[in-house]
């Protein structure tokens, strides 16, 4: 009797994780044959790909949960945290090092090269203009969204209009990193020369407005390194300046108003309460920053493609495996980004083991 | 939170408000042209600047004349007693401080336009037209600046703008709902190896996409998985895990361990518990994720292009892909790029808040 009961139940178990792997295989070949009324697709991918995840996790916790009793509770806590570390190595860490290994390899990524890659990620012309660049991206890219991001916290706090102001600058955060580069490239617009050419840039506008030439500004080498890079600070200096402000937000009162009793001005509060107070959120940001245009590729990408010497690291990666086809260079190019990141990496780690989480 | 502003004196707070006023305006006016000239007639946008749309003096046309067939316009020619040669004529000249009188077109047309200056209102040409012309997938005609009809191919922002949704939902879901099981597990659950495999997590934070887009991409290229939307949501999930297990679990471990013990005690399995009460609870951090990661799918350009390429076009790519085709149609380039940011503007002003707290909780994204 409890024999067959057990059985109907496994059956039961059995039947459940077949609907499920239909279900799964059916709809992905469904989704291929949608394209035809996108509308319903979309409605179908949506519904099909959330569903299925929630559906997975279902079936997977009704099996862990008939178990026996002595290994139920470890198989509940492998079906709750595997797929999670299961896609984590699938996606980030196997990857890395297969990066690792396919930078020692030739184009296709079946001949044994030896470091030959590495000698080209920083010998070749190409790649040290890049190294050059995304150095000019980290230094000035970075302390112009710091510095105005601290200029702007500092005095909104002291404005009556502060939200209005921080949200309106906090908004290109929500801009695609492509629509900005189309924002600017309509800013740079260049016309060229002739009679009665009206400029419809509003840079150029300006500038024949005061009397000066017209100029291609993308073309314009080593500055357009800089133009590039303005959009970048159009779009990140919002970031910097919402952290930044809520660290200035939590100086506790009494500080400020003791020092102002004592007779300090706005500028010496600033940097001698202020600025050490904010510091290591200062380093914080500079340093999401600096990791940010170290990885920086759509600006460059759509505005000027990387060319006129505006190559950086991450388009060149994209360059070597899709326009080259050499996987190898590619990949040797990814592990120097990764290796340039590593201090980040084990300074993460080593606040994480100073916050004692997981004990 | 109201936090008694530092009182200054009233020169100090005119100047702060100045310099807040100029920076706003310095990063407003981009998107502002964008916005502006998306609503106007491709034939304006060609031949003036957005800004002519705001109230300003210019030239207006207020008389036009033919001269006689038998004028050379070789020689110097005399019009209302002015004398000065064609190419002076042609760039235009003003008489009496006031008129300017110009000649149109080349030297057989003998047309001459008459432009007086005067004070011009909101008097532009606003249409949808731009808008209608970039989402269609058909083929489209505008004029240019010369008045010439171009006909060009539609780039369908219709089916990117879905596209973009078929990708971005689930892509924002599916490792929401991965990453909280997980949080959950390291939190309250016991396994082997749970210390290590955290760590794991939190080195992972930084890795940068580009170590992974190759070894991924032959995965899928022998999977056939290429160009499909489910190839974006395993990429896109992947890389969102870690902040979204490291966010998660930072709120999650937080909860009241009471909670958990009477769930128990009244038979809840882990999963009912998970289902009944740690979701439902931990709704603000999973909203801050969710805009987070939203925001990143939606305006992510780099894993489109390898994973997808030109099938299943999102609205970055599309973008993109009409920079390099049509760099110089603004009308359809702004209209394109307002329409891309619409969903994100909405979301980011709707949901500011729960945004600006996943940006605290997570420093540094890979």
């Amino acid at each position: 009797m409890n024999q067959s009961k057990s059985l109907i139940n496994y059956l039961k178990l059995f039947a459940l994780v077949i609907i499920a792997l239909v279900i799964l295989v059916a709809g992905f070949f469904l989704l291929q044959r949608f394209q035809e009324t996108k509308l319903l697709m979309t409605l179908f991918a949506v519904i099909w790909g959330v569903g299925s995840v929630a559906l997975l996790y279902f079936v997977l916790n009704t099996v862990a949960q008939s178990m026996p009793k002595k290994i139920r509770s470890v198989s509940v806590a492998i079906v709750f945290a595997g797929p999670a570390l299961a896609l984590l190595f699938w996606a980030l860490v196997l990857p890395t090092l297969r990066s690792f290994w396919l930078s020692f390899f030739g184009a296709a990524g079946k001949h044994f090269v030896g470091l030959a890659n590495y000698r080209f990620a920083f010998s070749d012309p190409i790649m040290l203009e890049s190294f050059r660049n995304n150095l000019l991206w980290m230094v000035f890219g970075t302390s112009f969204c710091v510095i105005l991001g601290i200029l702007i916290a500092v005095l909104s706090d002291k404005s009556k209009k502060e939200k209005l102001f921080k949200s309106l600058i906090f908004m290109p955060m929500a801009i695609s990193f492509v629509g900005a580069g189309v924002i600017w490239k309509f800013i740079y617009a260049y016309k060229g020369e002739g009679i009665n050419i009206v400029e419809i840039g509003l840079l150029n506008a300006i500038m024949v407005a005061l009397g000066k030439e017209a100029q291609a500004w993308l073309l314009v080498s080593f500055w357009n390194n800089f133009f590039l890079i303005i959009i970048m600070v159009w779009l990140q200096t919002g970031y910097a300046m919402v952290i930044i402000s809520s660290a200035i937000k939590g100086i506790p009162n009494d500080i400020n108003e003791a020092a102002q009793v004592d007779g300090a001005n706005g500028i010496s509060i600033f940097f001698r309460i202020t600025l050490p107070y904010i510091m290591p959120t200062i380093v914080t940001v500079s340093t999401t920053i600096l990791i940010f245009s170290l990885k920086l590729f759509d600006i460059v990408r759509v505005m000027t493609g990387g060319n006129y010497g505006t190559n950086v690291i991450a388009n060149e990666f994209y360059q070597r495996q899709f326009t080259y086809g050499n996987t190898g260079q590619a990949s040797a190019i990814a592990i120097v980004l990764l290796v340039v990141i590593i201090p980040v990496l084990i300074y993460n780690l080593k606040e994480f083991k100073n916050r004692r989480i997981l004990k | 939170m109201s936090r008694k502003k530092l009182g200054s004196s009233l020169s100090t707070r005119i100047i702060i408000s100045v310099v807040l006023i100029v920076i706003v305006v310095l990063w407003t006016i981009p998107t502002f042209g964008v916005f502006i000239t998306s609503f106007r007639d491709s034939k304006d946008i060609y031949s003036s600047g957005w800004w002519s749309v705001l109230p300003h003096r210019d030239w207006i046309k207020t008389d036009e004349f033919q001269l006689p067939e038998t004028l050379d316009p070789n020689e110097p020619i005399t019009i209302e007693g002015n004398t000065y040669s064609f190419e002076e004529w042609r760039e235009g000249i003003v008489v009496d401080d006031e008129r300017k009188i110009q000649w149109y077109g080349n030297k057989r047309s003998r047309k001459i336009e008459v432009f007086e200056e005067k004070w011009i209102g909101f008097g532009a040409n606003l249409t949808l037209t731009n808008y209608r012309d970039v989402l269609s997938a058909g083929s489209i005609e505008f004029q240019d600046g010369q008045g010439n009809t171009i006909t060009r191919q539609g780039n369908n922002f219709a089916d990117a703008v879905l596209n973009s949704l078929a990708v971005a939902i689930p892509a924002t879901v599916i490792p929401i709902l991965i990453a909280a099981f997980a949080a959950y597990a390291f939190a309250w659950m016991e396994f082997p190896g749970r210390r290590p495999l955290f760590v794991m997590v939190v080195a992972l934070l930084v890795v940068p996409l580009q170590t992974a887009l190759i070894p991924i991409l032959r995965d899928f290229t022998r999977w056939g998985l290429n160009g499909t939307f489910v190839s974006m949501w395993l990429a896109h999930t992947g890389f969102g895990l870690p902040l979204a297990i490291y966010l998660l679990y930072n709120y999650i471990s937080t909860l009241p361990r009471d909670i958990f013990e009477s769930a128990y005690l009244d038979g809840a399995t882990p999963f009912v518990c998970f289902i009944r009460l740690v979701l439902p609870l931990s709704i603000p951090a999973l909203a801050s994720f969710a805009i987070f990661q939203f925001l990143w799918v939606w305006n992510d350009y780099l894993v489109a292009l390898i994973f997808l390429g030109d099938k299943n076009r999102v609205v970055t790519s599309a973008l993109a892909a009409m920079v390099g085709e049509k760099g110089q149609d603004w009308h359809l380039l702004t209209s394109g790029a307002f329409l891309s940011m619409i969903v994100p503007l909405i979301v980011f002003f709707g949901l500011q808040r729960f945004f600006v707290r996943g940006l605290m909780a997570g420093s540094v994204k890979g």
